[in-house]
């Protein structure tokens, strides 16, 4: 299942509608990594609120995303990630290191506007 | 109206010719039972109120109140008797029970005047039919195994319903432990007294989960000087909370670290840099609000 990715203004917004297979996210990474330049970017949200699960290769790839898309000139916020999933996750121990993290969508672009506000 | 009672579900023994002659006797019998227990309503009740007060139970309540509990049991008893159905009789014995948990009233208690009344009935079946024996025999065979179900219900509706009220405190009582508590916007207050097993530990992630969603907090302050010690998996459970937090956007400050929580975060090797702590609760608190982009002041300064 491919995900929609949205443009608004400098930030492009990916939501993932359903789980994603091994496939799709390597698509998605491929995708984001690829728009980030071509769409001149400034940010990316990855929005993951129905992610019902993240197992390690999911959070792998997330992470490899952001850091992929900071060398790309571009920065990745991740939001929605859901209560029961993060402590999954933190229990696994992938805990996404040096990756930004948010609430949900709105939280994620309040967190950018203050960031570039404050920059520029 | 007095239609038959489900015998599958009822042990019956006496003499029989045929399981189908039984059925029938069975109805016609209890059907003559339920008429006598109609027309004697008003003797039978009030036996059956004297006897209860007789044995002193249900103190809690006064004779009025127990005459007319009487004769609702006794309309029930009756009703469930005559129908051989007993989805009235549960709601209204759970009923009854909701209403007297609370003041007190014993198991044995319940399950005494049900008892009572079993009995109140079948010596006034045994004084009707004394002259004919074969009779009576009947009549028992198809009084005992419902009597016997009707008291089962009501015992069993009661212990339910103390079993539900307990649950419901159980759960209060454990929320009560774990108050997530908001006190500015978007930062929350996680006070930990008392000891953390890992049952406990389980459910205030949850609950601070949860809570930093809801009230869409951006820190929380974890205040463990309540807390006087913890093993390694709890204080592993810890971290990983502090992490999980972070993943939901929220940043935790732990204070009130004692020395022997200080040995054991030591000990399992954690990554300070992830870890923000302060020595108190205070202290946290005015570095979370200094995070937000508040600042607090003498009312004397700020004008």
């Amino acid at each position: 299942m491919e995900v929609p990715i949205l443009k608004q203004g400098d930030i492009l917004i990916a939501t993932v509608q359903a789980a994603l297979t091994d496939t799709d996210l390597l698509q998605l990474r491929r995708a984001l990594v690829e728009k980030a330049a071509r769409e001149r970017a400034r940010a990316i949200i990855i929005d993951l609120t129905a992610m019902d699960v993240m197992d390690s290769f999911a959070s792998r790839i997330m992470r490899e995303t952001a850091h992929m898309i900071r060398l790309r000139g571009a920065e990745t916020v991740i939001v929605g990630i859901q209560p029961d999933v993060a402590f999954a996750m933190v229990q696994l121990g992938l805990t996404m290191g040096g990756v930004t993290t948010a609430l949900d969508l709105e939280e994620g672009l309040e967190y950018l506007h203050r960031k570039f506000t404050t920059i520029l | 109206m007095a239609q038959p009672i489900p015998l599958d579900s009822m042990h019956t023994s006496g003499p029989m010719s045929s399981a189908r002659s039984h059925n029938e006797l069975t109805a016609e019998v209890l059907h003559e039972l339920v008429e006598h227990l109609r027309q004697n309503r008003t003797q039978l009740r009030e036996e059956w109120a004297r006897r209860i007060t007789e044995a002193r139970l249900l103190t809690a309540m006064t004779k009025e109140e127990i005459f007319a509990e009487a004769t609702s049991v006794y309309d029930n008893y009756v009703e469930a008797l005559a129908t051989g159905t007993f989805e009235a009789l549960q709601a209204y014995s759970r009923n009854l029970s909701e209403r007297i948990i609370p003041r007190g009233v014993e198991t044995h208690e319940v399950v005494g005047i049900v008892l009572l009344l079993r009995d109140v009935l079948a010596r006034s079946l045994f004084s009707k039919y004394q002259a004919d024996f074969t009779k009576l025999d009947r009549i028992l065979d198809a009084y005992e195994p419902a009597a016997n179900r009707i008291a089962n219900t009501v015992a069993v509706g009661f212990v339910q319903e103390r079993e539900r009220v307990i649950r419901q405190q159980q759960e209060a009582i454990r929320e009560l432990s774990t108050p997530v508590l908001q006190v500015r916007e978007r930062l929350l207050i996680l006070p930990i007294i008392g000891v953390i097993d890992p049952q406990r530990a389980r459910q205030l992630t949850e609950q601070l989960l949860r809570g930093i969603r809801t009230n869409r907090a951006k820190v929380v302050v974890i205040d463990i000087t309540g807390v006087a010690a913890m093993d390694a998996s709890v204080a592993n459970h810890l971290v990983q909370t502090v992490e999980a937090s972070r993943l939901l956007g929220a940043t935790v400050i732990v204070t009130g670290l004692s020395p022997e929580i200080a040995q054991t975060l030591v000990n399992i090797g954690v990554d300070l840099g992830k870890m923000n702590t302060v020595g108190d609760l205070q202290g946290g608190i005015e570095q979370a609000e200094r995070l937000l982009g508040y600042k607090v002041v003498p009312m004397a300064e700020a004008n």
